[in-house]
């Protein structure tokens, strides 16, 4: 497909173009024949007018409609719900919030760091013991022993505890939710604070050019090359030395996580401005003389949008799991509050991994939904607001 | 050529020295006395001296907390650090250069086999989805894909533990060796260790392959799009000859440059999978020495990282112009 003839057409266009392409060997630019035969032709100006969003007009109808123009910003939702994976991802997300937000209104029977202290299971423990019996022999007899729990821990589940208790008798389930405010608030504000530096960071370096692009960008080459979990590692060290008080140590693991997150934002950002700089447009803004934050917010931010929406919900997975794996390593949320890594780094002790799925199976299973789940729908996303994609 | 290389060692080593510089004041963070609750049971039993303490905290400069005295702690390190010095582990009581030497290889055959298993299996694959894009196939292995790369690394573990190794019982949980088994020959004991290796290398495999098809998905898919592609087809060839000789060729201009920039970070170890499954390659080592503030060699293993991952950019960028000739470096 030769590049003269695409520019001049809009997204939903080089969209039917490569169906034509795929289905006829007609040239590009070349408008697409209709069906002559009726029941086709009828499903086609049904499918054209359902995509393109104007009338269509049928056959003998010689009313004039008007053109229905289509806006950007709905072409892409049009495209983004038509995709199932796309939608699956977003009522997984809906879901979660709805889990992790309302869940604990609605189910408040107990609590974030609530010990269940009614009395647990009874834990039948055997000693194969030998005695000298009155007749002088040795006798070999299992001495059972009976222990009950002094707390309702370890429980499997049931109706008081929907999926158990952990070792220290807090009910799993509850847990779950309170977690879940934890990794899906973390994940939303790091992506938000890291997208705000990096667009600050990257736009000065792509729009200015030259100096001021020399130094950030050997800024973001530092910070690129810094290894992440040993860093992070260091910085849970520095907390444990000086004694920070561990509700605070979450905000303090956001502001890290920023710190050393935003290189690739602000990596992208400046890429797409160098280019978008030599596009038309922005020469004719320059000839217009608008004042440089107007060339800024008002034509380059808005054409970084689209693949900025995009990275972001990406590497909204991307935190989720990072922030997973240094709560599990004791740097993140750390213990009594809930925090889903947290919670599977009850596997560190053996008899959990190997008899106690439901303390650390759920969890993880959350983890990889709310993963999956920015995944689909950042993969959505770029497909809906990527014109170059078929469908 | 040349002048290029030499450009981009000068950047590397101004990137080299950012980092050390970052890490560095990070580490000089930690309260003076840190160090010295943290080794007062080693230095109670004769495993570290005083000495040896002290003398790692001159040459680190932490006695001195003033700004001047970071600096010149700081340099003091970079002075020795350039003679080849990296200064003595408190947690291991050896070098830590040597400490790192020994320990990077079993990290770096675990990782290789996992990467060339990767490589085998996801290019292939990663062709057909985008030759068949948005057929049934290509939807499967794109949420398989999907799927695992939403894995997080310890849960994965902890499950394949669980089912392979505590459930079936066909591999051991932990460790690199059984020491209750005293092998008569090396060839059992290399087999034992081997056994050992199975499921974490499974799983390396499994969190890696996810990544790595999705981007050859993608790459064939934007190579398929070009215009030799429409010429080959429109010349009458064979679709076989089309995908296997014109497209992949192309396929694999960009996976050969991102497979050169791997290949150093294959001796970085994995920390997390090196710790649930208690291997002891670097990545376990370094998590032992972090969580215990050993100084020496958090700053040595930081600084082998980072170099692995200038050399593998520059690799890949090297490469990049090697195997495509259209590619000028400047």
């Amino acid at each position: 497909m030769s590049d003269e003839i695409n520019k001049n057409l809009s997204a939903e266009q080089l969209d039917s173009l490569a169906e034509i392409e795929e289905t006829a060997g007609i040239p590009a630019g070349v408008p697409a024949p209709l069906y002559t035969d009726g029941a086709r032709a009828e499903a086609e100006e049904e499918k054209i007018r359902e995509e393109r969003g104007f009338e269509v007009p049928a056959d003998g109808d010689d009313t004039v409609y008007e053109a229905k123009e289509i806006s950007p910003i709905r072409m892409v939702i049009k495209r983004f719900f038509r995709s199932k994976l796309s939608v699956i991802g977003l009522v997984l997300i809906i879901a979660l919030f709805l889990f992790s937000f309302l869940g604990p209104v609605v189910y408040s029977r107990w609590g974030e760091t609530e010990v269940d202290e009614s009395p647990g299971r009874v834990i039948a423990t055997s000693v194969l013991r030998s005695y000298q019996g009155p007749d002088g022999k040795i006798y070999e007899v299992y001495e059972v022993k009976l222990d009950q729990y002094q707390n309702n821990k370890y429980a499997y589940p049931d109706k008081d505890h929907l999926l158990g208790t952990d070792d220290k008798g807090m009910d799993i389930f509850s847990r779950l939710m309170y977690g879940g405010r934890i990794s899906l608030m973390l994940g939303f504000i790091v992506v938000f604070m890291t997208t705000i530096i990096g667009v600050a960071l990257g736009g000065l370096a792509g729009y200015f050019g030259k100096r001021v692009d020399q130094i950030i960008m050997r800024v973001i080459d530092v910070f690129n090359c810094i290894p992440g979990l040993p860093i992070m590692l260091i910085f849970g060290v520095l907390l444990s030395a000086w004694d920070v008080p561990l509700q605070l140590r979450i905000y303090c693991l956001m502001g890290m996580m920023t710190l050393f997150g935003w290189a690739g934002t602000a990596r992208m950002v400046r890429g797409l401005i160098l280019s978008l700089r030599e596009q038309d447009y922005m020469v004719a803004a320059e000839a217009m003389g608008f004042s440089a934050g107007r060339k800024i917010f008002k034509h380059l931010i808005p054409n970084v949008m689209p693949q900025l929406i995009v990275a972001m919900t990406l590497s909204l997975g991307g935190v989720i799991l990072q922030e997973a794996a240094l709560s599990w390593l004791g740097i993140g949320v750390p213990m009594p509050y809930a925090a889903w890594g947290t919670m599977i780094s009850m596997t560190n002790d053996s008899n959990i991994l190997a008899n106690y799925f439901n303390m650390w199976g759920p969890p993880g299973i959350l983890i990889i939904l709310a993963v999956l789940a920015f995944n689909f729908v950042g993969d959505g996303l770029r497909d809906a607001m990527d014109p170059r994609m078929k469908r | 050529m040349v002048k290029y290389i030499l450009k981009r060692i000068l950047l590397s080593v101004f990137i080299l020295f950012g980092v050390s510089l970052i890490t560095y004041f990070l580490i000089r963070l930690m309260p003076t006395d840190y160090i010295d609750n943290k080794y007062a049971a080693q230095i109670a039993n004769g495993s570290v001296t005083m000495e040896q303490v002290h003398e790692i905290k001159t040459i680190y400069g932490i006695d001195d907390n003033s700004f001047g005295g970071i600096i010149k702690g700081y340099f003091s390190w970079l002075g020795n650090t350039l003679q080849g010095n990296l200064g003595i582990s408190f947690k291991y009581t050896r070098p830590v250069g040597t400490v790192i030497a020994e320990n990077m290889w079993i990290s770096f055959w675990m990782a290789l086999v996992a990467f060339v298993l990767q490589t085998v299996v996801a290019i292939p694959l990663g062709v057909t989805c985008a030759t068949h894009q948005y057929s049934k196939r290509d939807y499967t292995l794109t949420v398989a894909t999907l799927a695992l790369i939403s894995l997080p690394s310890f849960f994965l573990s902890a499950l394949l533990i669980k089912v392979f190794a505590v459930d079936l019982g066909w591999f051991p949980v932990q460790g690199l060796v059984d020491a209750s088994v005293v092998h008569a020959t090396p060839i059992s004991e290399w087999g034992d260790k081997i056994h050992h290796l199975l499921l974490p290398m499974l799983t390396t495999l499994l969190l890696s392959i996810g990544g790595f098809l999705r981007y050859t998905r993608t790459n064939t898919l934007e190579v398929l799009r070009a215009d030799y592609i429409r010429t080959a087809r429109a010349k009458g060839l064979q679709e076989s000859v089309v995908i296997g000789k014109h497209a992949f060729r192309n396929t694999l201009i960009p996976i050969v440059t991102m497979m050169a920039g791997i290949l150093p970070g294959l001796f970085g170890g994995m920390m997390i999978l090196e710790r649930v499954f208690a291997i002891p390659g670097i990545g376990y080592m370094s998590y032992e020495a972090l969580m215990n503030g050993d100084v020496p060699f958090i700053m040595g293993y930081v600084m082998f990282v980072s170099v692995l991952s200038v050399i593998g950019t520059l690799f890949s960028d090297l490469m990049y112009s090697v195997v495509d000739p259209r590619v000028k470096l400047t």
